[in-house]
């Protein structure tokens, strides 16, 4: 009964995932565009909660539907981006663009399915990593390192934001 | 894990977003005049486009927000777990604010955090 | 115990808050050359840091991320070396009057970080997080001169491209933890024979090999390069065309060689492939090129196909070659880089070929020194560049690649046309009529960086020893956590004698 449940609601985030990738393509306004994206954002985040990666679904609502949709938004405004205009399209989007990504689809596609089993059964870190605190386990004891140097890495981003964003003196 | 609650929450808010559009639609009055579609509908008319330029320090402010929204993801993963990791994640996670509390000093120090206009401050 | 295996970077790390937090204390009009100074300060005790972490165990540290052994200490070495003699040519040649030199220096110092750690780095999470750190700082630097559309788009072009090719890295990190469970180097090279999934593992060591292959700019990720080193400004340029590419190299060493040496027949062709086609594109398209840097820039893809010749040779020879080789391209692009940001100035007003004709008569000094490290690229004997390009083809004709080694001798053959090129016009007489454009007096820190990079390349060239040495123990620690087995055969030293 249980099973169902999970296969439900991962039908329902799944199709209201590709729908929403497909609307964000097709709508003409890019504020539609980012508003579709976060209905992309917000599914895949359930579809991480359906996998039991708490985090990462947290991390997605937090981090992607919230900061990265802000900063969409703040861009389509800054920007003042009006309505698209549609075009036909390159020649080369034709002609190398679509059988490109139809290959890439069958090969990805033909890989999956190939070596389904083995993909299956691979362990991804001695199956250990289940909820949020056995992540902060990891992230605080073996990963010690690595986290304080993303503190770094962040101070490096503020340091070059300022610099780009500095008005230039005469 | 049972998802019966998230499904039957999903439910309940399509079904509130659906009675509330709904309900406006059909109860509410509906008349097309002259002057309906303006903002303001018994007020001055707007002149010139809503869309005005805007300046480049909002898109500074998204950006510190963006930065500082990944900082809380990680102090969320510490609070998670903070009895288990004890005093040295304490520790661990106090070196991490530590950096991050001399970014905040340096922004505001550079007057990044500055709106007044005519600020004698750096940044745009 | 642990803080001792990443001393050099925790100096850094300091020394680069101190600056952003001070900067803005300042008074606006005071000059911020203290703060250059101060940076050498801190780079030079960096320096010193590794040098003193030699005499430490090898070992690791922070549960295993971090490793200190003779190869980190050799790449922290040339790192912090270069980023001295970058940081000594910067500081007069940059807009004295600037006020945002103390981010400058500060972003030098926090990108140095990055690379030191991808150096030492045994976890490949912290690589990334390394790779990134050297990567934004570079992108902003390359971005510093706003005033010049050029260097924005500089910035821009190098920005997008860079967060693709690091995006192309992480997947295949991803799907090496998805083949192997681990990001452990060494626990990667252990679980990799008994992967149910090799085909995931052939899949990241493409998508690593991409990733890496865009910082270090080999044909075809080069793109880029042309484009980003004639726009940012020279200084950047000698930064930014060394330091984060050896410390790439090290990374590529460390992955290939620590993590993926079972699948080895899998992927010695792809660095077949990319070495052939960088050095033979990077060199045909230097000789056409008008503009000295862009031409350099050029030379730098050609330069990194010689380097990926020696990843073809499976030996602890290879690894050595590849290393010194690091080492002696880092000493004379640095070098020339210096000399070009100050005779082509920080807005470069000097920049085509005919612009330099007669630089001799104006400033022989500069010029002697442009003129030896032009010799070293072309790899003339008594120059780094020599012994450099000598112990990698040795290593790989050891290997039996003699298609690779004749397409890299015909190759040098082609680049001393360019490199000649602009050699003679350095010696020839300004054409009649044109405008002579007077050279600033060096000022004395670029006479100091250029003095240190030119010894460097000349040592180098007459008494490698030392470093090569060095370089061979690296390789050897190295080459223990891939291949437990073979480390034990001691490799005979072929240095020719003097």
């Amino acid at each position: 009964m249980a099973f169902d449940m999970y296969l439900v609601i991962f039908l329902i985030f799944g199709a209201l995932c590709i729908a929403g990738a497909l609307n964000l393509l097709l709508q003409r306004h890019p504020i539609n565009s980012a508003l579709s994206l976060i209905v992309v954002m917000t599914s895949l985040a359930v579809l991480y909660l359906l996998l039991g990666a708490e985090f990462l679904a947290a991390a997605q609502v937090i981090v992607y539907s919230g900061a990265i949709m802000v900063l969409f938004t703040f861009v389509i405004m800054l920007l003042n981006a009006g309505e698209e205009e549609r075009t036909r399209g390159s020649r080369a989007a034709y002609l190398v663009g679509f059988p490109g990504v139809a290959a890439l689809l069958g090969l990805l596609t033909y890989i999956f399915l190939s070596v389904r089993m083995p993909l299956g059964n691979a362990q991804l870190g001695g199956g250990t990593l289940v909820t949020t605190s056995d992540l902060s386990r990891v992230l605080f004891r073996d990963l010690l390192l690595p986290f304080e140097v993303t503190s770094i890495l962040i101070l490096v981003a503020i340091l070059g934001a300022v610099a780009l964003a500095r008005k230039e003196e005469s | 894990m049972h998802l019966w609650p998230l499904a039957v929450y999903l439910v309940i808010v399509v079904m509130l977003v659906v009675a509330m559009l709904g309900l406006s639609f059909v109860l509410g009055q509906r008349h097309h005049n002259r002057a309906t579609g303006t903002p303001y509908e018994s007020g001055i008319l707007s002149q010139g486009s809503a869309r005005v330029r805007l300046s480049a320090k909002f898109y500074l402010v998204a950006m510190f927000f963006v930065i500082f929204d990944l900082e809380a993801v990680f102090i969320f993963a510490w609070a998670i777990a903070v009895r288990e990791t004890g005093w040295t994640g304490y520790a661990e996670a106090m070196g991490f604010i530590a950096v991050l509390l001399a970014t905040l000093v340096y922004l505001w120090r550079v007057g990044a955090l500055d709106w007044r206009q005519g600020s004698r401050r750096v940044v745009a | 115990m642990h803080l001792a295996c990443i001393l050099p970077e925790v100096i850094l790390t300091l020394a680069g808050v101190l600056i952003m937090l001070v900067d803005p204390l300042l008074p606006r009009t005071a000059s911020r050359k203290p703060t250059g100074w101060f940076s050498v300060l801190a780079m030079v005790a960096a320096f010193a840091a590794s040098a003193w972490q030699l005499h430490l165990a090898p070992g690791t540290a922070y549960y295993g991320v971090v490793q200190t052994d003779a190869f980190s200490v050799f790449f922290h070495l040339l790192i912090c070396g270069t980023v001295l003699v970058a940081l000594l040519a910067a500081i007069d040649s940059v807009r004295p009057e600037a006020h945002d030199m103390g981010e400058f220096f500060a972003l030098i110092l926090l990108g140095t970080v990055g690379m030191l750690l991808m150096t030492s780095a045994v976890e490949l999470l912290l690589v990334f997080i390394g790779l990134e750190i050297s990567s934004i700082s570079t992108y902003i630097l390359a971005g510093f001169r706003r005033r010049s559309g050029k260097s924005i788009e500089a910035s821009i072009k190098y920005f997008l491209l860079g967060s693709f090719a690091t995006a192309f890295f992480l997947y295949g990190i991803a799907l090496t933890f998805g083949a192997t469970g681990t990001t452990r180097i060494a626990a990667i090279a252990a679980a990799l024979p008994h992967t149910t999934t090799p085909i995931l593992a052939w899949t990241a060591v493409g998508l690593i090999l991409i990733g890496l292959g865009f910082k270090v700019s080999a044909a075809p990720f080069h793109v880029w390069t042309p484009d980003v080193y004639e726009g940012a400004p020279s200084p950047v340029v000698a930064l930014m065309s060394t330091a984060p590419k050896a410390a790439a190299f090290a990374v590529l060493l460390r992955i290939f060689y620590g993590a993926y040496p079972s699948i080895q027949q899998h992927w010695w062709s792809l660095f077949w492939v990319l070495a052939a086609v960088s050095m033979t594109l990077g060199n045909l398209a230097a000789l056409r090129q008008q503009s000295v840097k862009r031409m350099l820039a050029y030379s730098s893809i050609a330069h990194a196909g010689y380097l990926l010749v020696a990843f073809t040779s499976f030996s602890l020879q290879g690894i050595a070659a590849a290393s010194f080789y690091a080492l002696c391209y880092v000493a004379m692009n640095v070098g020339i880089f210096a000399v070009i940001s100050h005779v082509g100035g920080y807005d470069d007003h000097l920049w085509s070929i005919t612009d330099y004709r007669g630089l001799a008569y104006r400033s022989p000094v500069l010029c002697g020194a442009m003129a030896f490290f032009l010799l070293s690229l072309i790899g003339i004997p008594f120059t780094g560049g020599f012994f450099a390009k000598f112990y990698v083809f040795s290593a790989a004709l050891q290997q039996g690649m003699f298609g690779l080694a004749i397409i890299g001798l015909i190759n040098s053959g082609i680049a001393a046309f360019y490199y000649l090129r602009l050699l003679t016009a350095l010696y020839s007489k300004p054409a009649q009529g044109s405008p002579v454009l007077a050279v600033p007096r060096m000022s004395i820190t670029l006479g100091l960086a250029i003095l240190l990079s030119a010894s460097a390349t000349l040592l180098l060239g007459v008494v490698p020893r030392s470093s090569l040495d060095l370089a061979q123990r690296g390789a050897g620690t190295l080459f223990q956590t891939g291949h437990p087995a073979q480390a034990a055969v001691q490799v005979v030293n072929d240095a020719p004698s003097q």
